[in-house]
């Protein structure tokens, strides 16, 4: 009844976030919004850039990536001279140079897959200046390709896709900022730490334990690592430690943010292109799926554990406990492991390599769909359109009509540029799996015996592939290889599909728009719905069925056998 | 090339002063001015209410098994946290499960040395007493979980069950707002109630 009302809550105070987060933010992007000139003029002239300086896609895409180096390098530097900078009062050193390396492509990437424990790694100067920036410009960079993209379908025979800058700047300033800063208010009213002070010894009285406890500016870095569907926690066992996480309703705020962005940017991309339709189409092929794999994976958990079952507690009426908190119980711990691996947050509020073989199979899919439903902020919806793109396509070769998508001729180039991006996540995935389990430095990983094992380095590429950071986190990650083969993975996967979506757009704004005639293939009915559905679970399903068949289903239908 | 990487360090320069300093500072002083007790930790005068403890004595409600200490002969002893935030009675670690599979022998077999642990006890034990937590430090429990314990807890204090019955309802907080998460009772305030209880009846003993 409780997980009920859980969803039912979500769903409306989504509902209205979709609907008025959307047009605030097709407004912000359409400069609409001027409520911050003051600050926002002196930022553009030290950048010596204004509104309406446009740029060609490839510029556009040049800006993008010559500020993620830049952002790699400042985070980079920032973690290997930790030791001789302020704040550090643990006097925690310098972080290493692989684990620096892989750290800053994981936050760069807005993965924040994370192969160090926070708690005993990161100085608060390093989680601050270093980590909590790259959560904040990370996802933003993520949410104004999709709107370069979105600018494509909009536009006619234009050659310009919008000032990268620009909408860098509105992005933190008018949306990530402000939301953040509510929700970290909330988070801290609630219980999470936010604290410069240090460690804190306590000795309890009662039965004669004394504690050093670790604190931090923690509660404020939670709500954009949720926000910005980041996922990169201040202590080691993220959303499930109570001082980030510290009760049911900040449970449910997480939920509530990793999904607000990812699915307003829907209506965005309605209103954007002048047809609120086409973004409730593409909303519609996202929930879809989602409360499919809510229901599967809460299911699932609610089952208990095999483990558990074998050692003599045959009843496990609160479903399966281990590696999960008693504040949140079964069902809605798993309805936030879907929100997170669905959205390439990555955070996670239990150990989901304790999640039953089908629990873990959902959470592990859900990442292999692409990160589309609905995907990251930004990174959801454009990568959507790659598979709106494909589906259009097939659609078009079923019925024998040329694809046109909003009015758009889609052509051999876009085809081309739509199944790279489509394709590029799954050959880096697999190609390094097998890298992985190939090497004896791949295969000393897992900490689980048995398929399992296989699981957790599948898990891991998988992840890390699409930028969602979650983990199974029983692999031992923090070694040389996983550290430098994690970050090829993470980097493929962020700007091999970033790249195209914004060549894609640059095509896309080129062209003219073809009247809508009777003979158009509809793109914003029911059945365009089940058709881009289809392509999600086709490419998904066909690309990753063998790898998976190895994992989650010969555990779930290993019976009785324990490895 | 070149103004784009002008722009790009002007740009992470503005993200680390504004979005790095200004951000975690600002949200630093609202959050002391507005919620000192939490943001410091939510410590009381016997350790936080937010962080699980060792509760090795049966004359106390224990929390679930996270930790490397008391169960002597706990076989989750590896795990990374263990109620060990940094460090608890000397042992370091940092936060974390246990990450063991669902179809684990490992699992098996500390689970069924829990279960055993607690049947020497007197309990019997309900699921939660015998798995790990996420954290490594649940300061939770369910209210079931410590009505199983009060035969033990009764055993060593004295008091009567009755009374500890009514001492778990009262600790007991219920679904946040109704209907978000579980009910659940922290061990800490449990045991800080316990204690209160004890002291009066010390107390009211020494007068009769």
């Amino acid at each position: 009844m409780g997980f009920l009302w859980t969803i039912v809550t979500l769903v409306v105070a989504l509902g209205l976030t979709w609907r008025y987060l959307g047009s605030y933010m097709a407004a912000v992007f359409d400069g609409r919004v001027h409520t911050l000139d003051v600050l926002e003029r002196p930022i553009y002239r030290l950048l010596g850039t204004s509104p309406d300086r446009e740029q060609s896609w490839r510029r556009y895409a040049t800006s993008v990536v010559v500020f993620s180096g830049v952002s790699f390098g400042v985070t980079y530097l920032l973690l290997r001279i930790q030791g001789s900078l302020p704040l550090d009062p643990q006097h925690l050193g310098a972080v290493g140079p692989a684990l620096s390396f892989n750290t800053a492509a994981s936050f760069l990437t807005n993965t924040n897959w994370q192969n160090y424990a926070g708690e005993t790694t990161m100085s608060y100067f390093s989680q601050m200046c270093a980590l909590t920036v790259q959560q904040f410009v990370s996802p933003a960079v993520g949410i104004v390709a999709a709107i370069a993209l979105v600018r494509g379908f909009a536009r006619k025979e234009s050659s310009t896709i919008g000032n990268f800058w620009v909408d860098l700047v509105r992005c933190l300033f008018y949306v990530l900022l402000p939301v953040a800063f509510l929700a970290g208010v909330v988070f801290v009213g609630q219980g999470a730490v936010q604290t410069l002070a240090g460690t804190v010894s306590i000795h309890d009285a009662l039965n004669g334990v004394t504690q050093t406890i670790a604190r931090g500016p923690a509660g404020f870095m939670e709500a954009i690592k949720q926000l910005g569907t980041n996922g990169g926690g201040f202590f080691n066992a993220n959303s499930a430690t109570p001082y980030e996480n510290p009760t049911p309703l900040t449970n449910w705020l997480s939920i509530y943010l990793v999904l607000a962005i990812p699915l307003s940017l829907t209506y965005t991309f309605g209103k954007m292109v002048g047809s609120v339709r086409h973004g409730r189409a593409l909303l519609a092929a996202m929930v879809l799926i989602f409360g499919v794999w809510v229901g599967f994976t809460s299911y699932a958990e609610h089952q208990g554990n095999p483990a558990v079952a074998a050692a003599g507690i045959v009843r496990q009426p609160t479903g399966n406990m281990e590696g999960k908190e008693v504040r949140f119980g079964d069902t809605s711990t798993a309805l936030f492991a879907v929100a997170s691996t669905q959205t390439s947050t990555g955070s996670a509020d239990a150990s989901y390599d304790s999640f039953t073989p089908m629990g873990g199979f959902g959470l592990l899919t859900g990442m292999m769909l692409g990160e589309v439903t609905p995907g990251g902020t930004g990174t959801g919806l454009y990568t959507i359109l790659l598979y709106a793109i494909v589906a259009v396509f097939i659609g078009g070769l079923m019925i024998g009509r040329t694809p046109e998508y909003l009015g758009k001729k889609i052509q051999a180039k876009e085809i081309k540029l739509a199944g790279l991006g489509s394709l590029v996540m799954p050959l880096a995935v697999l190609v390094l799996t097998a890298i992985a389990v190939s090497v004896h430095a791949g295969r000393v990983g897992p900490l689980n015996a048995g398929p399992h094992g296989f699981s957790e380095i599948l898990y891991a590429l998988t992840s890390q592939g699409n930028n969602n950071g979650s983990a199974f986190g029983g692999l031992s990650g923090n070694t040389d290889f996983y550290n430098v083969l994690g970050a090829i993975d993470m980097l493929v996967g962020r700007f091999g599909i970033l790249v195209p979506a914004l060549a894609l757009g640059g095509s896309l704004a080129a062209k003219g728009a073809v009247p809508e005639s009777l003979g158009t293939f509809r793109t914003d009915n029911a059945m365009f719905v089940g058709l881009v559905v289809g392509v999600i679970l086709i490419i998904g399903g066909l690309t990753f069925f063998p790898a998976v068949s190895l994992g989650p289903i010969v555990e779930q239908l290993s019976h009785g056998k324990f490895f | 090339m070149l103004t784009n990487l002008r722009r790009s360090l002007v740009m992470a320069a503005l993200a680390l002063v504004v979005f790095g300093f200004l951000y975690g500072l600002a949200g630093t002083g609202v959050a002391q001015l507005l919620f000192r007790f939490q943001a410091d930790g939510s410590i009381t005068a016997n350790g936080s209410i937010l962080v699980g403890q060792d509760w090795s004595s049966p004359r106390w409600f224990h929390g679930r098994p996270d930790d490397t200490g008391p169960y002597a002969a706990n076989p989750k002893k590896g795990i990374a946290g263990g109620d060990n935030p940094l460090v608890a009675n000397g042992v370091p670690g940092s936060s974390g499960a246990t990450n063991l599979g669902p179809r684990s022998k490992v699992l098996v077999a500390d689970t069924r040395a829990l279960v055993s642990y607690w049947h020497r006890l007197g309990v019997d034990p309900t699921e939660d007493l015998v798995t790990t937590s996420g954290s490594g430090y649940d300061p939770d429990i369910t209210p079931l979980d410590a009505l199983v314990q009060i035969p033990m807890v009764a055993r060593a204090t004295g008091i009567r069950p009755a009374e500890l019955r009514r001492l778990v309802a009262s600790q007991t907080h219920g679904e946040q707002l109704g209907f978000l998460g579980s009910s659940y009772v922290d061990v800490l305030q449990l045991n800080d109630g316990l204690a209160r209880l004890e002291h009066a009846r010390l107390h009211g003993g020494r007068r009769g």
